[in-house]
């Protein structure tokens, strides 16, 4: 069985989680969830999942638990939780921006707000869900700081998947470094669709693809209407 | 009491918590009678759904203090969209654990409360009047934390829609969710329930009693109230009619029409306008 490039994102996200245990994995998105929830079936069995709501979830829905936003807050403060976000800007510290484009004071484009962005990035683990990698989302500085990077406090900044590639803060500097490239996609490629200098070690691996097992779970329990392709479409 | 009245005992200039959380339980028949009345010059603080959007795009919030504005299943608030991108709505913008972090001071009495959420980020830019404080416990390398204090988010008013309440003022809420509509109403110096039923006494699991008579200064019965937001288990998000606004809140001419139908009488005539549209 050969992975399409949204199944390649799936277990790239699923492996964001790896290591983590019983904390509150919140994902934020169809690809982002879908790893969350491959990840607690298979390496990762204490991750804690959310209905979206208040119910904590297995990863066949069932509930096990309640998780309102007032308790979310307190694991979230507690370093309880690793969340993945979207980003509509992010700079090469990792300072993330879903809140405006443009001036703040009256901004081009309104879009969400901050959220829960700079509480989440100060206490515990976030990485990004970037679905189409160009260097509009990846720029030289972001308009309205949300999530905060590594040159203002973040906590830990895991890594960053796109449809390209997974990126992430390893190198001396704490600045964005490619870690590997998925199947078919090309280093300069991942290069020209980034609008700073991005930091790529001499030998970039490529994205692990998904076992036999991982497909069918994808394929056959989690995501059988195939939702996660047209996020990337 | 009825909303008409509740919205008569708000006045200009005032600061007014909403609870419920983006399209989720919101008290939208008492936003309608706010939509009815004269009000203006109003702060808003909720985390925002479409209550934020119906005033500012009635001109009645001249202010929002919020995390974030949506529809949950639509991302972005159309109206708060596009009154600040035109400029016409000022906004505080909070991190949305500092936002609970103020409505607990305020309902604490306290001045402030310290939390690490809002640090580095442009949230202390774009309001510089917050100011960090630095704790006065050392920590093993001597010096004391520096937190941001937020501010108590004092509250003339609150309000927030429960499913249940009696005449007193006692009020439960039977989804999944209490959202932070206890904390809206203790930060508030008035706070006003609308809910889905009024009965004689509650029952239920105790912890589905968030409010008691002593938090809550007066009841209206709102059958639907909270539409077209969610108020689960009573009904879910009116999907259809929220795409509707949407829609209509793009365009001029469309929300014009939009008001015409649904906004021009009382709460009645809406719903029966609901009512209508739905068995269409």
């Amino acid at each position: 069985m050969t992975a399409t490039r949204a199944e390649v994102c799936v277990v790239a996200c699923a492996e964001a989680w790896r290591g983590d245990g019983a904390i509150l994995a919140s994902p934020m998105g169809v690809i982002p969830s879908l790893g969350a929830r491959l990840a607690r079936l298979t390496f990762e069995p204490g991750l804690l999942l959310t209905d979206g709501e208040a119910y904590l979830v297995d990863a066949a829905g069932e509930i096990e638990g309640w998780m309102p936003y007032r308790e979310v807050f307190t694991m979230l403060a507690a370093g309880r939780r690793h969340v993945m976000m979207g980003a509509a800007q992010i700079d090469r510290h990792g300072n993330q921006n879903i809140s405006a484009i443009g001036d703040w004071k009256r901004p081009k484009a309104q879009l969400l707000g901050v959220r829960g962005a700079p509480g989440n990035t100060v206490n515990h683990p976030v990485s990004y869900w970037v679905p189409k990698h160009s260097p509009r989302v990846f720029t030289p500085r972001v308009d309205m700081v949300s999530g905060v990077g590594y040159d203002r406090g973040a906590r830990e900044l895991r890594v960053v998947v796109t449809n390209l590639a997974v990126l992430d803060f390893r190198t001396p500097e704490r600045v964005m470094r490619l870690r590997s490239v998925h199947p078919g996609v090309e280093v300069d490629e991942v290069v020209a669709a980034t609008g700073f200098p991005l930091a790529v070690p001499g030998e970039v691996p490529v994205t692990r693809a998904p076992t036999a097992a991982e497909l069918g779970l994808i394929r056959s329990r989690l995501d059988p209407a195939g939702t996660r392709e047209r996020e990337l479409a | 009491m009825t909303p008409d009245e509740i919205a008569g005992e708000l006045r200009d200039g005032m600061t007014i918590g909403i609870g419920g959380w983006g399209s989720r339980r919101k008290p939208m028949a008492l936003i309608r009678a706010i939509l009815r009345s004269p009000l203006k010059n109003l702060t808003v603080v909720s985390y925002a759904g479409p209550d934020v959007g119906l005033l500012v795009a009635s001109g009645q919030a001249k202010r929002v203090v919020t995390g974030f504005a949506s529809l949950d299943s639509i991302a972005l608030e159309p109206h708060f969209r596009r009154a600040r991108q035109a400029g016409t709505v000022e906004l505080t913008e909070l991190d949305e654990g500092m936002l609970h972090w103020g409505l607990l001071a305020a309902a604490h009495r306290l001045p402030f409360l310290p939390i690490r959420a809002g640090l580095g980020s442009g949230v202390l830019d774009v309001n510089p009047e917050l100011r960090t404080v630095r704790s006065p416990y050392g920590d093993p390398f001597g010096l004391g934390e520096e937190l941001v204090a937020v501010p108590a988010l004092k509250l003339d008013a609150a309000l927030v829609h429960l499913n249940r309440a009696d005449a007193a003022g006692n009020a439960q809420y039977l989804g999944p969710d209490p959202y932070f509509d206890d904390l809206f109403c203790l930060a508030a110096e008035r706070a006003y329930v609308s809910a889905e039923r009024i009965v004689p006494r509650l029952a239920g699991p105790p912890q589905s009693m968030l409010l008691n008579r002593a938090m809550v200064h007066g009841v209206a019965c709102t059958p639907n109230g909270a539409h077209f937001t969610s108020c689960v288990p009573d009904y879910p998000r009116d999907e259809a009619f929220q795409a509707r606004y949407a829609r209509a809140a793009a365009d001029a001419a469309a929300w014009e029409t939009f008001l015409d139908t649904y906004l021009a009488g009382d709460e009645a005539t809406y719903q029966e306008a609901v009512h209508q549209e739905a068995i269409r």
